[in-house]
């Protein structure tokens, strides 16, 4: 236990740039879009306090918006705001809105009738009357309103890392996606922190009395601007061009931190989920994202991959793999199986995930078009000498691998097939591999070291930017561990990449990894 | 001048006020008198147009209201409520200083005319800086009317000023009220439902009864020459105090003996039965001496106090 909280703090302390910014970040988002609230709930609730029947209607659909799942709210906001500060403000907004305008309404509604007619017969206009004496005393009940909006926004604005608005939200999903307990901590512990100490100060100004309140009352206006334009600070500093990456690659060996230490790569980055990241750079409102070499998105959005010549991301050459028991029963298998080595280039695969993620081909009309185009393909001899069984895991590529292996077995050997696709991930379809669930299934060696051997890590740093020998070990390392036995590679390699538009890189004439850091430190 | 002609208001379909018509005249302190929901406060609201009447007109001074921007109107006019609706707030200082800071009165000028009634009204200087519920229901009772008169308007409106106060409070605060200069020179009107207050502070009282006046004249008037049953009825269960009250030494004087001449400070015949026998009970003495409008003076006892007043109630049954 001792030793856990020593190494969250010695992240912490890491990362404390990070931490700091995302806290500015955070806070700023909480304000700026608390402001806005304020700015519209207020005159909202004094509408309605002075138009009753309009009560109902205004605060029914403010309170509807509230019941929308935050991020179902964010998501909406995506095609009408685009991504970054301005749909992640709007969203905070509305959640903050109902407490506001229902606070300032019950408190105007409240205040004592005598009260209130005292002011008008002392012959105070409407409009003084709502300054000096409606809206000093309810502001209580209004300061109660815009105190639970706040500690709702502090926790909201969490979720605005996934529309690339920042905050502390970026440690707390990307902790979630590199299964990292001390990044989920480092984003957590600070929003929990900074919820408690708001809620804190917000009810000492709220039981100020008469005289501290009305001092207190010109502070928080210029409070919470000053809080709402920490957002401003930490994008100040930036760059000539702007990037985005998902949590997970921002928390890599193997992704930023990679970029930084090795390449010395300084650009403004944002963090974004890997659902918008491709819209986003389409649209131009990022120059750089990270992504996987062979997504079909590469071709639909058309996307250049800027060539990793410093290798820091290690390579993940696709290749069936076999049990030992399997190429024994199927003496055939290992050599219809390499029909395929070496056939698959990047650019290829990338062509066939476009043509099932985005022109919505099946997998096995795709296979059958690439066999037939490389003339590999040989109608089913209809065997019955023994089934083999494919698996694949649950993502496009493997669907189409899965389809390819079926029909070149069905065409070129007397076994059967059955296919068990969509596995849910490396760890479920190499325990049905391990079970004699499945005979084989594509995986890559990047995974085959880092997620199935995990070898120390010294020794993965060593050979993971050299494809040949993280293949040699694995190898190796699968018959002595596992009994299994990697066959020839396919040929592509669908590692971590960094991309920009086609037309972008040529103009900029950037090409590699190292190009794009000297354009930024030219720039 | 308060002149109200035919005034009526309807709330829903209940008439609150109807047709009322009166007059006040200058420094005259009028008071609405009757059960709750007789419509007076509505009358007395629709002075400075809190609410606006149906039908009807109020002139002010001579002017139409209805012509005068509402907001203006009132400041013009002092007004006293029954919940005080001192602003919760602001300081006492601050609350007085509403009606002044509204009519742009520069801060030397506020200052100075607060120090002066706040005096007048037996508050404190220190409690200028501390906010009403700091201060006992007299003391806000005080302020409320301090705040009412800080701008020396020539029309108070008050709506059942002393309600919120207990008993003997009350009688003191009513006491000071009659005592005090600045109101001698106002022209008021006044709402109440007790009937020792209206008949203790009113010039006239205009008794209303379901949105219609029944009767207006004097005290006296109301007790001796009741216009109907109703005007009997509603001063029936006080009617001795009442009338102790109304009849003043100066109008039993043909009924009291000519007494030997006496030494001494004599007192004014103007002094009410009530209080003649007051001072009776309380001091030692046997005998008030008293000195009439024709200079005699007579030295009067309790029985022949009580024996005057009730040959006066006589003869004012036979007239």
């Amino acid at each position: 236990m001792n030793e856990h909280q020593q190494t969250l703090w010695q992240f912490m302390h890491e990362q404390s740039d990070k931490l700091f910014a995302q806290t500015l970040q955070h806070v700023g988002l909480t304000f700026i879009s608390l402001l806005f609230a304020i700015a519209i709930g207020l005159p909202l609730g004094i509408l309605i306090a002075r138009k009753r029947k309009l009560s109902g209607t205004v605060l029914g659909i403010a309170g509807v918006l509230q019941t929308v799942p935050s991020i179902a709210l964010l998501g909406f906001m995506i095609p009408i705001l685009g991504i970054g500060a301005k749909p992640a403000i709007v969203a905070l907004l509305i959640y903050a809105l109902l407490p506001i305008i229902r606070n300032t309404y019950t408190g105007i509604i409240g205040i004592n009738q005598h009260v209130k007619e005292a002011a008008r017969a002392m012959g105070m206009s409407k409009s003084q009357i709502l300054l000096k004496v409606e809206l000093p005393l309810a502001m209580p009940v209004i300061l109660a309103g815009i105190r639970t909006a706040t500690v709702i926004n502090v926790g909201v604005a969490t979720l605005a890392s996934f529309i690339a608005a920042g905050g502390l939200g970026e440690f707390i999903f990307g902790g979630i996606s590199l299964n990292n307990t001390n990044m989920i901590l480092a984003g957590a512990i600070p929003a929990a922190l900074l919820a408690i100490i708001l809620d804190a100060l917000l009810s000492l100004v709220q039981k100020m009395d008469f005289k501290k309140l009305r001092k207190a009352l010109y502070v928080l206006p210029v409070a919470i601007l000053i809080l709402g334009g920490f957002y401003a600070l930490p994008s100040a500093y930036g760059s000539s061009l702007t990037a985005g990456f998902t949590p997970e690659f921002m928390g890599r060996q193997d992704g930023d931190l990679g970029l930084k230490s090795i390449y010395g790569l300084k650009i403004h980055t944002i963090v974004i989920s890997d659902a918008v990241m491709y819209k986003a750079a389409f649209s131009k409102e990022l120059d750089v994202i990270s992504g996987y070499s062979t997504d079909g998105r590469l071709k639909a959005f058309d996307l250049k991959i800027l060539r990793d010549d410093k290798s820091i991301f290690p390579p993940y050459y696709a290749a069936p793999i076999v049990r030992d028991e399997a190429l024994k029963q199927f003496p055939q298998l290992a050599e219809t199986l390499n029909l395929l080595a070496g056939k698959i280039t990047d650019s290829v695969m990338t062509d066939l995930n476009y043509r099932t993620d985005y022109l919505h081909q099946t997998p096995e009309r795709v296979a059958k078009d690439f066999l037939i185009s490389t003339g590999l393909y040989k109608a089913p001899k209809n065997g019955h000498n023994g089934v083999v069984r494919i698996g694949s895991k649950i993502f496009g590529e493997q669907y189409i691998l899965a389809e390819m292996y079926s029909m070149l077995i069905k065409g070129n050997t007397d076994y059967e097939v059955s296919t068990k696709t969509g596995l849910g991930g490396t760890k479920i379809c190499f325990d049905a591999l391990m079970n004699d669930q499945i005979d084989f299934y594509p995986e890559y060696t990047g995974t085959g070291l880092l997620v199935l051997l995990q070898p120390d890590p010294k020794i993965a740093k060593e050979m993971a930017h050299d494809k040949d020998k993280t293949y040699d070990y694995v190898c190796t390392e699968f018959e002595k561990k596992f009994k299994i036995k990697w066959l020839k590679p396919i040929g592509f390699n669908n590692s971590y990449a960094l991309m920009m538009l086609q037309k972008q890189s040529k103009d900029l004439n950037v090409n590699t990894i190292t190009d794009l850091k000297n354009y930024l430190d030219k720039n | 001048m308060i002149q109200l002609k035919e005034i009526s208001k309807k709330f829903g379909d209940t008439l609150a006020v109807n047709k009322a018509s009166f007059k006040v005249e200058e420094k005259e302190t009028l008071v609405l008198l009757g059960t709750s929901g007789c419509g007076k406060t509505t009358t007395l609201k629709m002075i400075n147009r809190l609410i606006e009447p149906d039908a009807g007109q109020v002139f002010i001074n001579g002017e139409n209201i209805t012509n005068q921007d509402p907001d203006v109107l009132r400041t013009g006019i002092g007004y006293v409520m029954q919940n005080i609706g001192l602003f919760p707030h602001y300081t006492v200082a601050e609350n007085i200083a509403v009606v002044p800071k509204l009519l742009k009165w520069d801060k030397e000028k506020i200052k100075v005319r607060t120090r002066e009634l706040i005096k007048k009204l037996h508050l404190s200087e220190n409690s200028l800086s501390m906010f009403p519920h700091e201060l006992s229901g007299g003391q806000q009772q005080r302020v409320g009317l301090a705040r009412a008169l800080v701008t020396d308007p020539s029309v108070l409106l008050m709506d059942e000023p002393f309600g919120a106060l207990d008993n003997v409070t009350r009688t003191s605060i009513q006491k000071e009220f009659k005592g005090l200069e600045e109101l001698k020179r106002k022209t008021i009107v006044m709402v109440t439902h007790d009937v020792q207050e209206a008949f203790e502070l009113a010039d006239r009282i205009c008794l209303m009864d379901k949105g219609k006046i029944i009767q207006i004249g004097t005290p006296k008037e109301l007790l001796y020459q009741p216009v109907n049953d109703f005007a009997r009825k509603f001063l029936a269960g006080q009617r001795l105090a009442l009338e102790f009250k109304v009849v003043k030494i100066q109008d039993i004087w043909p009924y009291l003996p000519k007494g030997a001449l006496q030494d001494g400070k004599s007192l004014s015949a103007d002094l009410n039965v009530w209080d003649a026998m007051e001072l009776l009970r309380s001091s030692d003495r046997s005998e008030l001496l008293v000195s009439g409008t024709d200079k005699e003076s007579k030295a009067i006892n309790f029985e022949q106090l009580i024996k005057g007043f009730n040959q006066f109630q006589n003869a004012q049954v036979h007239e």
